[in-house]
């Protein structure tokens, strides 16, 4: 057990879907669902934060404070955190570290969201000094267009083909049928995904993740209070990572028009986004050989490829070899997104870090139904925020 | 009569037509490079307090990736009416060691680029009005 050890006694999601409803509505029922997971009553919580949305007017920008409302205010300090994809690692870490100081014991973690159809757009009117509404301006270029810059380079330099692709899906539909949070409950085939219209060629409309409404909490405790619980063997967060990009980052990436310039200060041995899990492994003392499973962050199906190779499990260049071999599925050496992942989800930003996280504490207690990876002690999630922000949680049992 | 041709943003580019170059910042005590000029210190870690000069780019680099976009994008994004597919390129300048992401010149075909291969800026229209033509910088293939 590492030191900075804190337990998952409560794991809830509302299921994720496509309703325009108030996204506090999803976030209170994935509370309570956590809250009776946990078998702890809401005025035993001490702490709580809430990883806020941006779409959903002033009550989304206090989220903290908005749950804490809808359960009914007991007095109890509360935080809100914004880190785009990457808020809910943001949150946890939050919630532990309060923890780890001793300055909370029993914490709520939440995140939902509510979202509008089609392309997510920057915020409306002239806004010529912020780049994410220049990129839309001046390039045209949208959040899949950076995915189908990705997904291209690892076909022209690796050999990727657009199966490959296609097959991610089709394994994370596989996996996601069986999960009553998904929102897409259908196997998909490889001839469902390549009979699909182009979005950002190479990529099409069935390898690229919907945004979705969604809300997902964890109720977090210290080991000791777990201990006084009854539950002497927790599912555990061993490491978390919500880490920056060190200077000069070199590869391209939302909403940025050019990277930095590695003329004149040398470019880091690890790149961003090989840096996320490490640092949770560095914290959690393991490795990527210690996992069972992984839930890592397909906003494109090419994508969860790049994370293979980001997150340690194969080198550069050999994801595809790990995927074609089958040992990314259940059942295979290392399953990725047991949960379905984005594919069988869509986004809800401020939900999803923390919806890998539910997924993982379940697959440790081996409470995953069909989706089960057998023998689950160790998992590691993977994800990355617009604007440089890492987030990659690490649990182990 | 011809449309006067203006740049679609003041002073990220100049309108030399046979050789346009983007406009950048040189953070002379680190050696990095700029562009756009988002705020006004150097981002290289422990050169806040650098001078910057401002200094045209290279306009020659190699192809990073593409990608063409076969739906209409959402505002304030400026799409042809009745939309075409459109490509963005990413491409690393040369000197620089950066890569500057731009639409894809016109008359160009994605089927005609690879990743790898030598680029070269140019002016294209973003859009245009009873009077002007709004440019932006393009990449083409040096060999065309």
């Amino acid at each position: 057990m590492s030191k900075n050890d804190v337990a998952i006694l409560g794991a809830g999601m509302h299921e994720w879907g496509k309703w325009g409803r108030n996204f506090a509505e999803y976030g209170v029922a994935a509370i309570k669902e956590a809250m009776a997971d946990a078998g702890l009553e809401w005025n035993q919580v001490d702490f709580i934060v809430g990883g806020d949305t941006v779409r959903n007017g002033y009550p989304g920008y206090v989220a903290g404070a908005t749950f804490a409302k809808a359960m009914g205010w007991t007095g109890i300090p509360i935080a809100s955190c914004y880190a785009a994809c990457a808020t809910g690692a943001q949150a946890i870490d939050i919630a532990r570290t309060r923890i780890l100081a001793g300055m909370a014991e029993c914490v709520v973690v939440v995140g939902a969201d509510t979202t509008p159809k089609g392309f997510l757009a920057p915020n409306k009117g002239e806004r010529g000094f912020d780049p994410d509404w220049l990129r839309f301006r001046l390039l045209g270029a949208t959040n899949p267009t950076y995915f189908g810059l990705w997904a291209r380079r690892r076909m022209d330099l690796y050999g990727a083909t657009e199966e490959d692709f296609a097959q991610v899906k089709v394994k994370n539909s596989r996996h996601g049928v069986s999960n009553p949070k998904a929102r897409f409950k259908k196997i998909y085939t490889q001839e469902d995904v390549l009979g699909s219209p182009y979005v950002s060629q190479p990529l099409r409309l069935f390898d690229i993740c919907a945004t979705s409404d969604g809300g997902a909490a964890l109720v977090i405790t210290s080991m000791d209070f777990a201990k006084k619980h009854g539950v002497a063997n927790p599912v555990r967060i061993s490491g978390v990572s919500t880490i920056s990009p060190t200077f000069p980052q070199t590869v391209i990436d939302m909403p940025d028009f050019t990277t930095d310039s590695a003329a004149g200060l040398s470019a880091p041995d690890r790149s961003f986004r090989d840096s996320i899990a490490y640092a949770a492994y560095e914290e959690a003392g393991l490795g990527p050989e210690d996992m069972d499973l992984a839930e890592v962050y397909d906003l494109s199906s090419a994508l969860e490829l790049d994370w293979y190779e980001n997150i340690g499990l194969c080198k550069p260049g050999e994801a595809e070899g790990l995927l074609r071999d089958g040992a990314t599925e259940i059942g295979g050496r290392i399953p990725v997104n047991p949960s379905g992942g984005l594919g069988c989800f869509g986004e809800a930003v401020p939900a999803q870090a923390i919806a890998q996280v539910c997924e993982l504490t379940w697959q440790l207690r081996g409470q995953a139904g069909e989706r089960q990876v057998e023998g689950a002690k160790a998992g590691i999630t993977a994800n990355q925020g617009l604007f440089g922000h890492g987030s990659s949680v690490l649990c182990t049992r | 009569m011809a449309k006067t041709r203006v740049p679609a943003i003041e002073g990220w580019l100049t309108m030399d037509e046979d050789n346009p170059q983007l406009l950048g910042y040189l953070d002379e005590s680190s050696g990095t490079y700029f562009f756009p000029k988002d705020v006004s210190i150097s981002h290289a870690p422990g050169h806040a307090d650098a001078e910057f000069k401002e200094v045209a780019l290279s306009n020659r680099g190699t192809l990073w990736s593409y990608t063409t976009n076969h739906y209409k994008p959402p505002e304030p994004a400026i799409s042809k009416d009745p939309f075409e597919p459109y490509t963005v390129a990413a491409v690393e300048l040369n000197d620089e060691r950066m890569v500057v992401l731009g639409q894809l010149a016109d008359g160009v075909s994605p089927d005609d680029i690879e990743v790898g291969m030598e680029m070269q800026l140019v002016l294209g229209t973003l859009y245009e009005d009873d009077e002007h033509e709004y440019m932006v910088w393009k990449w083409k293939p040096a060999s065309q």
